[in-house]
Formats: structure tokens, C-alpha cells, sequence
């Protein structure tokens, strides 16, 4: 553990592998929501799998709490180093002469959606828990749609969750192809990588965008 | 062509800075950068005042003495140059210049626009070089054959002029295409090999101790590299400080 | 012989290193550990001795003014290093090196010490390439040679346009390890004010921390200067804008003989002054010679309009130019040594047939290489009956692919497109063959004073050939000074650390202070770099590329009087206890001042014309220079006496045992 701390590229290293995680449980999460627009009956039974599952509550969930929590600690003790390793700054800084905005604003991106995590939690997870463990309240396999279409009723939310999708395709479109190259990949397959890991950036926030914006026109009618 | 300057002056490492205003006329396209503060100085010594430190050397880009934060980028902004191949005719009539020293808690200001590049010394003393003695009774030249493209590539990095750019331009001033272009020249060498797991290990180490920042990959370096050194240097260096880490 | 003795040992000239190596003192490794080398100057030369010194036990303490010994300017030298390793089979040996190198010094030099350069110089290849110096390397994986400077065989080493850079990088690498290890202590950003002498011998040296301002007492057993050469007397030069004499003249001035001051090489592919605002001069490699044509209009009106601005050079019809090298040599044409070419110029722009703004600049133009290039690739290619165009194009990639940086660097300054339109390049001042008089163990006239690399005026004689300042440096730190210094040193195992508060240490520094005190304290009339200017223009004008008796004792009036205007009225900023360039540059110009008139006298008094040394008054009526073997075959070597007018002169004859004197002819 201590050379994790110890080595820049560790550190490094350690990021893009927690950033990487985190990629791969977008595309799960995205496929388990995406089936609230075209099935609601599959979207209901996925989702009381996932959250009555105890591989996936006990083992997985915390993993990826943990994955969660390494990525931005570690991301935040990085940048507090970064900012040490140039105590005077430029007065005149020409930044985007050289390095696209995204590359160089991952500590911004990443707070905007650390944030809208908490927000989401909060909607979602924190309200799990209580349902689950506090109010213990009775397994219901059909709830869940309607509970998340309803979420996406107040126009308030439903722009947050955009902005916030928006600044995390930013983050993507530089952190996804740029945790290979962190890792070491650097090789001729890289061009055909960086496409790939561009149109996720857009792809996957953008599919999310779609589900909230189509929940928040379609809303259940009582 | 007539231009105003904003320099730093700083006395010396612990003075205090600040930018100071300077106007400069008669300047032409065919100036170097650094001629063109050859004036400013023989202006200010010629008004009684102390003129510009700045490090400068070979003047035709292959030194690495001279530095500059020109307007807001290392060595100013042309592209494939050092500051001192950096040409006049890049300005317009009337432009305000801003010109900083390198900037990095690594590189501490000496005086005016002069920083202490020590630093970079130090992490090639903690590997950057093959233990064989200068005694001229090694093998046969010709005996190590090298692969044309592995000899080529391992030039490529060779190229490196330890200028700071690097540094310079990066927002986390991290010194990784630095280190990694002088792991790499070995890496890539049958040479090199020997020492490889120690000499990565090593080298990653100092630059750490330095404190220089971490490598966000940008790509800001290599984009101001005047000798155009690639960031896939600084994916090999990864690799090969995983490497030598899981060799222990 | 007076009272110069080369120490060349006797025997045949083969024999002779190794006879030398078997003979000499050795030191104890134990006793080692008990002796201090001072090396001044971090370049090839002092790079590599340091490391070697270090690596054989010896505590090396190495001084550079730069920040770093990455910098020294041998870094900037292109083309290659010339080694005799017959790779490609052609007929080459030590002894053709050798011959070549004594026959392109137009026979000044040492026959056994040049024998002794092309005997180690295969090591420095195998040396280097142990190093990890990625020298450039054929599809086989074995290494690659080029051929250079009009000799007749391939065996010059290289890496890209950039050789100098890797093997100063790999001296430094050397160095570096043994800077891990304790062995060297570097102290960079420091300059040699002076030497110290204790006893007669050479015992240390008075440096300033260029950073802050301290002055410095080091001492050492022996003292090793590899400070590189002086062509910034010219004010204009190839040289980095801080190499200078001051190591080298300061020990000068403590007792080593200067040799053959006069002999300076002049470059004849350099990117001509675009004005006055010039600080420095930027080289092209010699290889573009080899595809590269050499003209100047033959029309005086012709250039006239070309200079106005009036005309271009493509519109200038083939019979109307003059392709003056090939005409003059129609056996070696645009491929004639550095000397004969840089003449050549010199003498079409003096008679008015110059071309850019400033008149002095002649064309080196590609357009005949790029359409035979062109014509060759559109067959390879299978290409039939290919436009003009299509040839154009194909020939302006395989010049780009063989020449590309360097088209890139002369657009980057000179703003114009050297594919379309003709180069212009003017000769300029680049090396200097003459330095301390050194031995054959590399010893000065000083006892423990060394002279390496540039700084000697040892190997190359009255002209260097291109490639071979890289393999002497190398050889010199490498292979020889590590050996020979031994010799001297065995007898200091018992002396013990030499102390720095000595009489002659406190007399030396209070002579460095009182000299910057009085730098510091000028009227304040005019910077230092006026006085730099003024004397570069004498030189270029009086002591350059031809030089007659009258031009050569004006320029010693001249600079005699520019000195004591100097010292009256130079202008110095600032105060000596912080980092101060001006009053580096200050210190070095002084210096300058005083081998300016130094290397005039050298040159009026050698009455004949050789290599790199032409006097109007000796030459053939066709323009050739008249070498005068039976006056002056020796070196000249001059003792410091006060003003450099009153330098007594030494001769230490040259003996040719193994080569017959030629007249050079590239006819």
C-alpha cells in the first residue's frame, strides 16, 4: 500500500484502474436504465435483482463505493500535489495552446459529478436504504419504475442530471483513453482505442440525457 | 516594429518578483527573440539600469539553455523551437509580450528570468546512464547488432535537450517526458537492458523526490517539445516501472 | 629544439602508444584515492576525462559555466565522428586516417600524436556504443557510416544530424555515474578565474559561483583545462555565445605556452548576418555539399539587382551563373576542403558578385540535385514519361528525406523556402586548430596543467577536417590524458591534500578581485558588447579568411587600443556578489582583448600560407595558397611576457618521418 503513495505513476496507475472500473459499471448502469424506456417490466425485475441480490449488495455495491471513493480521494490528493509542484503560477498561462480543455479541467469535471453522485445517492440509494434497512419496509418487485419516473417530474432535477451528464462525457472524453495510456498502452491499436473511448464519452452520457429528458416529458399519469 | 514588454525581475532566489513594463522600438522580423532582448539590454545598460538575466547559450536550439515562458507557453509560440530559434517576424506591430521564467517549485528562480535546473541532473545521476567502464575494452561496436527501427526510436528520444519545456508547459509541471525519454533511449537499446528494472525504478524515484507534479496526459509536452519527443516515452516508462515493480 | 620538448616517444610510429602506455609511471589504486584532479570545461574532452579519471579512482571535482555539463558546446557539432574501423571494407586504416588528417592540416601537425588519435579512435565507437549512443544503424543492425569532408573513404559515424549531442549526452551519462557515486563533484555554473601555481606546478584554481558571486579557492593535484576553443574573438561565430578563452589564457598568462593562435577554420556553410543585430552565427551541416551546388551570378548587374531586390535567383538563366568552385576545381568541385571553399566566397562577394542584402552571401542550390533525384525516383517507380512537376515533386522528397531538418531550421530563419528558392550561405568562423601548447602526454608547459580536447592546439594542424574535433575530444578523455597523467602524478602519492590557504592562493585570489574591481569600476561609456563588436570587426576584417602584413599590424594597433579603451571606459552593471552576466561577459571579452592581438602577431609573423591561415602576400598566381615548408614547418609556440606584443616566440620543430610534404591540390 505504501508504494501507492509513494510513486507518482502508482498513483497514477491506480487512478486509471478505479477510473476504468468505474467506466465499465457506467455501461452496466446505463444498460439496467436504458430498459426503463423500452421495457419498464424488465427495468422492475433487473433493478429488484440488483437490489435484493447478495452477491451484488454485499460484494459488489461495496466495491464499487470503494472504487468511487479511491478514484476522487485519490484524484483530490493528486491535484493538491500538482498545485504544490508549482507553488508560483504564471501570470500568463496560455493553457489551450497545448491541452485540451477537458485534459486539463478533469479536477472540475470530476467534482461537478462527484456532487450530482451525491445528489443521485441521495435520490436513489440513501432512499434504498431506508426503504430496505431503517423503514424495512416489504420487497416490491414493481416499484421501482414508477419511483424513477417520478424523480424526473421536477424540471429542477432533470437539469442537473443533464449538466451533469454533460461535464461527465467531459471527463470521459479525456479520462477513459487517457487510463491507457497511464497504464502503459501506447501502441498502434491506441488511434483505434481513442475513437472507441470518444464515442463512449459521448454515447453513454448522452443515452442517459435521453432516459432522464424521456422520463420528464413521459411522466406516469395517475 | 515597436512592442511593449512585461518581464519578471526578481533580484535573486528569495527576493520578491514582480513584472515590470518595458517598451522596445526598432525590432525586425529577422531578430531572434533573444536578440531582441539583447536590445532591451543594451537599452537598460545604456540607461543605467541593470538588464535581463536570462540563460542562453548555443543559440540554434540544441544547448537546452534557454527557457521563457513566452506569452503564456514555454519557448513562445512557434512550434518544433527554443526560444533562441524563435523569430521576431512571429509578432505583430504594437503586441504586448509577457515574458516568465519557467515555472515549477522544481526549477526555483535564481534571478530575473534564470532558473535552477538541477533537478533534472540529479534524476539522470540516479540512473541515466549504462555501468561500463570508459576503458575503450568493451566489445567490438559492431558485435551489440541493433535493430534499425529499435536504433531509430531510441534516437527519437535520445533527442531530448533537458530544456524544461516539458515542465514548463504542463499544468501539474510534471518532468515525466523528461525521465521517461532517457528510460526509453535505454529500454529500447539492447545496452540497456541490464539495469533496466533498476535504472526505471531509480530514476522515478529522484523526479518524485524533486516535486515535480504527477501526469495528468495532457499532452501539453509534447506539443511544446522543441524536439518534438512523443508521449508514448512517457507510456513506456509506465510500462516499464510496472514491470520492474512486479519483479520486485 | 629549444626549449620544447614534444616527448613524442621514439621507435616506429605504430609502436609508439603502446611503447609510451608500457613505460610510463603508474599510480597505485590505494594512492589514487589520495589525489585531486581539477577538470575545467565539462565538453567531450573534459566529459570524458573527468569520467575516466573519476572511474580509475582519482577524486575529480569538474567546473562548467553552463548549468548543466549537458550544455558544453560540443553538443551543437552535426555531422559525425570520424573513426578508422573499416566497416565498409573501403580500403581505410589508422594509417590512412592518420595520413589524411596530417595531409588536411596541410602538414602542421605532430605525426605521432595524430597517429596515436587514428590508433584509439575505433575504441571511441565501441566505447560509445557500450554507452547506448544510438549511432545511426543499417537494416542489418550494424552501424552506419557516411563519407565527409573530401576524403576518399566512408568513416564517419553519426546519429541523425545531432552526433555531437549524443556523445556529449554519453560522456555525460559516464559522468553522471560517477557523480552517483561520489567520485566527481560537479560545480556547475562556475567559472576558472585563474590558475594557481605552488612551486612551479599547477596546484589549483580561483573559480567564481556564477550564481552567487563567491569566489572560490579549489586545489588539486593537476588541473586539466578542456575549455574549448576561442572563435568568439570573432564576435561572430558558430560558437555557443558563452565559449570562451578565459581558462585557457588565464594559464597562458601563468606560464603555458599558446600555440599557432592564428590558425582558426572557417566554415563555408553558415547562414549569412542579416544584420547588425547578429549575436550569433548558425552552421549547415557540410553535408549539404554533397548535393548542393555553389554559385554567384555571373553578371555584376545581375547581383546588383539580385541585392536590390530587383530580381530572383531562379530568374537567372543557367549560362548567366557562375558556378565558381566547379570551375576553379573541376576535380573535387563543390566538395573541396573547408579552407578552399570558404575562399572561394569570400573572394566572389569581395569582387562585388555577392547576393544578399549585406553582399556577402553566395547560393547553394538544390534545384539539380531535386530533378536528378526526381528523374532517378520516377524510374524506380515505374513512373513513364513523368512531368517536369511529378520530377520536381519526387526530387523535393528524397532531398527532404536526406536533408530535412536542415531545410527546416535555414526556413525557420532565414523565412524562405530553400525547396524553391536557392540557400544562401556565407563561411564563418567555426573551430580553432592553434591552443595551449601541449606535449605528447597533453601536459602544458605548466607541470600539472593539462590541456584537452579544443583548448590544445595539438591534432589538427593548420586545418581540421570535418568530423574529427568529436574523435579528439573523445580520444583525448577518454584514452589518452587518463594514461599520461598517471605519469605525473605518481610522484604526488605522498603529497597529501594541498591546501587552499597558502600564500600563492591568497595572492592569486586578491589578483582575481583586484581584476574585477577594476572590470566594475570602467567610466561606464559603452556595454561590453560594444567593445565584443568592435573587436570582431577587426578580426573578421584583418585577421579573417585572408590576411596580408599591413591589415595584421593594424589590427595589433587597433586592438592594443581598444584594450586600454576597454579597461578605461567598459561599462559593467550590477555588483559581483549575485549572478551578473555582464560581468561574465566582461571577463571574457578582457581576455579576448589580449589573444585578439596575440593571435595577429602569430599570424604576421608566419610568413607563408597554410590551412586555415592565408596570406594575400603568399599564393600562386592562380589564388592558391604558397606554403613555406622550409621557414616554417614548426609550431609556433609564444611565452607570455606582459603585453601580448612582447609574447616570446618557441619553435618546436615538425619532423615527418613517415609522410612526403605535399603542395594540397583539389584541382
Amino acid at each position: 500500500m505504501s508504494a501507492l503513495i509513494s510513486s507518482s505513476i502508482a498513483r497514477k496507475v491506480v487512478m486509471a484502474l478505479s477510473g476504468l472500473f468505474l467506466v465499465l459499471f457506467l455501461a452496466q448502469h446505463f444498460t439496467i436504465n436504458l430498459t426503463s424506456v423500452i421495457a419498464p417490466d424488465t427495468f422492475n425485475e433487473w433493478s429488484h435483482f440488483m437490489g435484493y441480490n447478495p452477491l451484488v449488495q454485499y460484494l459488489l455495491q461495496p466495491i464499487l463505493i470503494a472504487g468511487i471513493i479511491v478514484h476522487f480521494v485519490m484524484g483530490i490528493a493528486l491535484e493538491i500535489q500538482n498545485n504544490r509542484a508549482r507553488k508560483i503560477g504564471y501570470v500568463k498561462y496560455n493553457g489551450s495552446a497545448n491541452a485540451p480543455w477537458t485534459s486539463r479541467n478533469m479536477i472540475i469535471t470530476g467534482l461537478v459529478v462527484l456532487a450530482f453522485l451525491g445528489l443521485h445517492m441521495y435520490d436513489f440509494w440513501v432512499h434504498e436504504m431506508a426503504y430496505k434497512y431503517v423503514e424495512a419496509s416489504p420487497e416490491d418487485p414493481t416499484r421501482y419504475y414508477a419511483e424513477t419516473v417520478e424523480k424526473f417530474e421536477p424540471i429542477w432535477r432533470t437539469v442537473i442530471y443533464v449538466i451533469a451528464f454533460i461535464l461527465l462525457a467531459m471527463h470521459l472524453w479525456h479520462g477513459f483513453s487517457s487510463s491507457f495510456q497511464s497504464m502503459g498502452w501506447n501502441n498502434k491499436y491506441s488511434a483505434g482505442l481513442q475513437t472507441f473511448t470518444k464515442i463512449y464519452a459521448i454515447a453513454i452520457p448522452a443515452g442517459f440525457i435521453f432516459i432522464a429528458l424521456y422520463h420528464h416529458f413521459n411522466p406516469i399519469t395517475h | 516594429m515597436n512592442l511593449k514588454l512585461k518581464v519578471w525581475r526578481q533580484n535573486d532566489a528569495h527576493a520578491k518578483g514582480k513584472m515590470v513594463d518595458y517598451s522596445i522600438s526598432g525590432i525586425e522580423g529577422d531578430m531572434s527573440f533573444l536578440e531582441m532582448l539583447d536590445i532591451l539590454n543594451e537599452n537598460l545598460i545604456n540607461e543605467g539600469k541593470e538588464p535581463v538575466e536570462f540563460d542562453h547559450d548555443c543559440r540554434e536550439g540544441i544547448c537546452g539553455s534557454c527557457s521563457l515562458q513566452i506569452n503564456g507557453e514555454p519557448h513562445g509560440p512557434d512550434r518544433f523551437i527554443t526560444t533562441c530559434q524563435l523569430h521576431m517576424r512571429k509578432f505583430k506591430d504594437g503586441d504586448t509580450i509577457v515574458i516568465e521564467p519557467f515555472r515549477a517549485t522544481a526549477f526555483p528562480v535564481i534571478k530575473d528570468l534564470v532558473v535552477d535546473r538541477t533537478a533534472f541532473d540529479r534524476i539522470q545521476q540516479a540512473g541515466g546512464y549504462i555501468s561500463v567502464n570508459t576503458s575503450g575494452n568493451t566489445v567490438d561496436a559492431n558485435a551489440i547488432p541493433v535493430q534499425k527501427e529499435a536504433a531509430d526510436e531510441a534516437m527519437d528520444s535520445a533527442t531530448c535537450i533537458g530544456c524544461g519545456a516539458c515542465v514548463a508547459a504542463c499544468k501539474n509541471a510534471s518532468a515525466m517526458l523528461f525521465t521517461s525519454a532517457k528510460v526509453s533511449q535505454f529500454a529500447l537499446l539492447p545496452q540497456g537492458q541490464v539495469e533496466a528494472t533498476e535504472r526505471v525504478k531509480n530514476m522515478v524515484r529522484q523526479m518524485d523526490l524533486e516535486g515535480f507534479g504527477n501526469c495528468t496526459n495532457t499532452g501539453a509536452c509534447e506539443v511544446e517539445c522543441p524536439k518534438g519527443i512523443s508521449l508514448e516515452n512517457i507510456a513506456r516508462m509506465n510500462r516499464e516501472y510496472l514491470k520492474a515493480q512486479a519483479k520486485g | 629544439m629549444g626549449i620544447l620538448d614534444s616527448k613524442v616517444p621514439s621507435g616506429p610510429l605504430a609502436d609508439k602508444w603502446t611503447k609510451h602506455k608500457n613505460e610510463i609511471n603508474l599510480v597505485n589504486p590505494a594512492n589514487k584515492r589520495n589525489i585531486d584532479i581539477i577538470v575545467v570545461g565539462t565538453g567531450l574532452a573534459g566529459g570524458s576525462a573527468a569520467a575516466t579519471l573519476a572511474e580509475l579512482g582519482y577524486n575529480v571535482k569538474t567546473f562548467c559555466y553552463q548549468d548543466s555539463p549537458r550544455r558544453a558546446h560540443s553538443i551543437a557539432a552535426q555531422g559525425g565522428i570520424n573513426a578508422a574501423k573499416n566497416y565498409q571494407g573501403d580500403g581505410d586504416s589508422n594509417y590512412r586516417l592518420f595520413y589524411d588528417t596530417i595531409k588536411g592540416g596541410d602538414y602542421r601537425s605532430r605525426e605521432g600524436n595524430v597517429y596515436r588519435l587514428a590508433e584509439v579512435s575505433s575504441n571511441i565507437i565501441d566505447q560509445c556504443v557500450a554507452q547506448g549512443v544510438p549511432f545511426a544503424r543499417e537494416y542489418g543492425g550494424l552501424l552506419d557510416n557516411r563519407s565527409f569532408g573530401g576524403v576518399l573513404v566512408s568513416r564517419t559515424f553519426y546519429a541523425k544530424g545531432q552526433t555531437g549531442q549524443q556523445l556529449l549526452l554519453g560522456a555525460y551519462s559516464a559522468m553522471n555515474r560517477q557523480i552517483n557515486r561520489g567520485k566527481i563533484k560537479a560545480y556547475n555554473r562556475h567559472e576558472m578565474l585563474d590558475l594557481v601555481l605552488v612551486d612551479g606546478k599547477a596546484r589549483g584554481i580561483i573559480a567564481r559561483d556564477l550564481v552567487t558571486g563567491e569566489i572560490e579557492r579549489h586545489s588539486a593535484h593537476a588541473v586539466v583545462l578542456a575549455s574549448g576553443g576561442y572563435g568568439n574573438v570573432f564576435f561572430l561565430s558558430t560558437n555557443a555565445m558563452g565559449s570562451n578563452v578565459m581558462a585557457a589564457w588565464r594559464a597562458h598568462r601563468r606560464g603555458a605556452f599558446f600555440a599557432n593562435p592564428c590558425f582558426t577554420q572557417i566554415h563555408p556553410t553558415c547562414i549569412p548576418v542579416s544584420g547588425e543585430h547578429q549575436s550569433k552565427l548558425t552552421l549547415m551541416s557540410e553535408s549539404l555539399r554533397n548535393d548542393g551546388r555553389i554559385w554567384v551570378p555571373a553578371k555584376l548587374e545581375d547581383a546588383k539587382a539580385i541585392r536590390e531586390g530587383k530580381l530572383k535567383p531562379t530568374q537567372i538563366a543557367e549560362e548567366d551563373r557562375d558556378y565558381y568552385l566547379e570551375r576553379r576545381y573541376p576535380a573535387f568541385g563543390n566538395l573541396v576542403p573547408r579552407d578552399v571553399a570558404s575562399r572561394a566566397a569570400k573572394e566572389r562577394c569581395d569582387a562585388g558578385f555577392g547576393v544578399n542584402k549585406t553582399g556577402e552571401a553566395v547560393y547553394l542550390d538544390f534545384s539539380a540535385a531535386i530533378m536528378r533525384y526526381g528523374k532517378e525516383k520516377a524510374l524506380t517507380s515505374g513512373i513513364k514519361d513523368p512531368s517536369d512537376e511529378t520530377v520536381r515533386k519526387l526530387g523535393e522528397e528524397v532531398v527532404e528525406a536526406k536533408y530535412g531538418n536542415l531545410f527546416q531550421m535555414y526556413e525557420k530563419i532565414v523565412d524562405e523556402n530553400p525547396y524553391k528558392t536557392p540557400m544562401m550561405i556565407y563561411p564563418a568562423v567555426h573551430y580553432t586548430m592553434g591552443g595551449l601548447w601541449v606535449d605528447y602526454n597533453l601536459q602544458t608547459t605548466i607541470p600539472g596543467c593539462y590541456a584537452a580536447g579544443e583548448a590544445n592546439f595539438s591534432d589538427h594542424g593548420a586545418n581540421r577536417l570535418g568530423a574529427s574535433a568529436l574523435m579528439q575530444g573523445l580520444a583525448d578523455g577518454y584514452f589518452v590524458l587518463p594514461y599520461t597523467i598517471g605519469d605525473y602524478l605518481s610522484d604526488d602519492i605522498r603529497t597529501g591534500p594541498i591546501p587552499t590557504d597558502s600564500p600563492e592562493f591568497d595572492h592569486a585570489e586578491k589578483e582575481v578581485r583586484e581584476r574585477i574591481e577594476k572590470l566594475m569600476s570602467g567610466s561606464g561609456k559603452h556595454s561590453v558588447d560594444y567593445y565584443h563588436k568592435k573587436l570582431g570587426k577587426i578580426m573578421w576584417n584583418k585577421c579573417g579568411m585572408a590576411r596580408n602584413a599591413q591589415g595584421l599590424q593594424e589590427a595589433i594597433n587597433e586592438i592594443s587600443e581598444l584594450r586600454k579603451d576597454f579597461w578605461e571606459n567598459v561599462k559593467v552593471p550590477g555588483d559581483m556578489n549575485t549572478m551578473n552576466q555582464e560581468l561574465e561577459k566582461a571577463g571574457r571579452v578582457a581576455d579576448f582583448l589580449e589573444l585578439g592581438e596575440l593571435f595577429a602577431k602569430d599570424a604576421l609573423h608566419r610568413n607563408e600560407s597554410c590551412g586555415g591561415h592565408f596570406r594575400e602576400e603568399y599564393q600562386t598566381p592562380e589564388g592558391e595558397a604558397l606554403r613555406d615548408d622550409e621557414n616554417f614547418k614548426y609550431v609556433a609556440a609564444w611565452e607570455y611576457k606582459g603585453e601580448p606584443k612582447d609574447a616570446e616566440l618557441h619553435k618546436e620543430e615538425l619532423i615527418y618521418e613517415n609522410i612526403e610534404l605535399k603542395t594540397r591540390s583539389y584541382k
